[in-house]
């Protein structure tokens, strides 16, 4: 079966600023991303014909066109949460196959840090009642033990242990530490201990929500970025190499009486994508995964076929995610949402640094990385919660 | 004083009926009278088979702790006062998971662990207000 080269992304660029301070709005960040992105590409303002956006910031799918001044003959402001934007580039390519779009751009901008949103703390918030409000806001449920219920029945069902999730997280920041950008987020954040981080490091850092650790916990930063992703006529006249989209799925799940919590969406949309793609699980060089937690990746590489359900433990252990492990796949070598950037969704930075690595760009980069997947999880693991699966080639 | 936890809101007609029977502790929920399927969240229909026949029952309240999680500090106004306190999903006998909170404990994050069995432990939010089904060890 050929694989499919109908698009590809062909312009990038994350916003530098992780703290950006009360002058800086969640759309100026996207103007800023999209045209840094578009000169990434060598394509000009007005070449765009597809927008994508999840209508964060500031007057809705409506106000993205009107404040970038363009006139979009294909929008999508598809919003799942943190996964949005690999339903974005799904659907961007899938147009762009289509013939509906030649060029769309993608754009996120964010001020969760200096808004001060209590993301993952807050607890139950105010606003109209609905069947979900009423059942769960008495509780007192916190996003985070949302997640740290996951990581439970996974320790509970599987055997898998803390040391073992951990090693998700000391492979992060080994990554980010090679990654100026990463380190001074980290900086700019005050993280305390800016260096590579061990196992005691992370079971000794403080517990947020058993049995998640902080250390095993996203950071909110401000920040954002933008995608180009264009059809294979303008892709073969980009200033770069093309990072071909070549397959892709989509899921939600969210709790029943009898679902198994320690199996996320991912485990239909990946199926879906690798078999879109013609490409296996084991043939994947580089693996972006979305990692707002460690239950979060531990969950997400069982689901797509990594290995078998449940013995994720193993799997991470030993150093395999590293980016010079003698075995695939690498894990999040911009150093991740726990060690770089998490402005609230993570989604377009998955996409961001499985480009670099293709196109042979990143700070850790894989010996010939040829094929990439983005896996985009948003929303609540565990209840409801949406995975997109983008996989990507090296021209 | 503690602030009282956030209610449910009506008018709200999927879960009215719910918790309206929780002001006599009584902790409910819906079956498909095409399909003997459980439904649970309520709502008016029955998300197996679509159908708008359902029958509503009463549960004995007692189950298993599916899992948890020990929310350590919360800062919400009206959790801030409990301290370390265990969310958890509770699979009742009858075949129905909510969401609820293990009472009951001095030490959450030692003395909760999955697969325990709980009985329904009502608390009542006063007067005209529901009661919410939380859960004891047994």
């Amino acid at each position: 079966m050929a694989q499919k080269r109908d698009a590809a992304i062909v312009g990038i660029y994350e916003y530098p600023l992780r703290v950006v301070g009360p002058g800086v709005s969640s759309l100026q960040i996207k103007a800023e991303s999209a045209a840094k992105a578009l000169e990434d590409a060598g394509l000009d303002w007005k070449d765009v014909d597809g927008i994508f956006d999840t209508a964060e910031g500031g007057g809705g799918g409506l106000g993205i066109a009107e404040y970038l001044g363009l006139n979009p003959t294909y929008i999508d402001t598809t919003a799942l949460g943190g996964s949005s934007f690999e339903f974005q580039a799904n659907h961007a390519a899938q147009a762009i196959a289509a013939g509906k779009c030649n060029v769309a751009l993608l754009s996120y901008g964010s001020t969760s840090h200096s808004d001060m949103n209590a993301i993952g703390t807050a607890g139950p918030g105010a606003g109209r009642p609905n069947i979900f409000t009423n059942m769960e806001n008495p509780w007192g449920l916190t996003l985070i033990s949302g997640y740290a219920m996951v990581k439970e029945r996974h320790k509970f069902q599987y055997g898998t242990t803390d040391e073992q999730f951990a090693a998700i997280s000391i492979a992060t920041r080994r990554h980010a530490m090679r990654n100026p950008e990463a380190v001074q987020a980290m900086h700019d954040l005050e993280f305390v201990d800016i260096r590579e981080i061990t196992t005691e490091d992370v079971l000794d850092s403080r517990v947020i929500a058993y049995p998640l650790h902080l250390l095993e916990c996203c950071m909110i930063s401000d920040g954002g970025g933008a995608v180009v992703i264009a059809s294979a006529d303008v892709a073969r006249n980009a200033k770069k190499k093309p990072v071909w989209i070549i397959g892709t799925g989509e899921a939600t799940k969210y709790r029943d009486n009898t679902a198994d919590i320690t199996v996320s969406a991912g485990a239909q949309s990946g199926p879906i994508a690798f078999g879109d793609a013609g490409v296996a699980p084991s043939e994947i060089d580089v693996l972006m995964a979305y990692d707002s937690f460690s239950i979060t990746v531990m969950t997400l590489i069982e689901d797509l076929g990594f290995c078998a359900k449940g013995e994720g433990g193993a799997f991470v252990e030993d150093g395999r995610l590293n980016f010079d492990s003698l075995l695939k796949p690498t894990l999040n070598t911009d150093g991740g949402g726990l060690s770089s950037n998490h402005p609230g969704m993570r989604g377009i930075f998955l996409l961001l640094e499985a480009t670099r690595q293709l196109r042979g760009e990143s700070t850790s980069q894989v010996v010939d990385a040829q094929l990439a997947c983005a896996v985009g999880n948003g929303g609540q693991l565990g209840a409801r919660h949406s995975t997109a699966v983008t996989v990507l080639a090296a021209d | 004083m503690t602030t009282l936890r956030p209610q449910p809101q009506f008018p709200e007609p999927d879960t009215e009926a719910f918790w309206e029977a929780t002001k006599q502790h009584k902790l409910t929920y819906q079956t498909c009278d095409s399909c003997d399927s459980v439904i649970f969240y309520p709502r008016r229909h029955c998300p197996t088979c679509g159908s708008a026949d359902t029958s509503i029952k009463e549960s004995k309240g007692e189950g298993v702790i599916y899992t948890f999680s020990v929310i350590m500090q919360s800062r919400h106004p009206a959790f801030k006062d409990l301290g370390a306190f265990a969310v958890a999903y509770v699979d009742l006998d009858e075949g129905f998971r909510m969401m609820t909170n293990i009472v009951g404990v001095q030490d959450p994050v030692n003395d909760v662990r999955c697969g325990m069995r709980v009985a329904v432990d009502w608390q009542d939010q006063g007067d005209g207000h529901v009661s919410l089904p939380m859960f004891r060890l047994l």
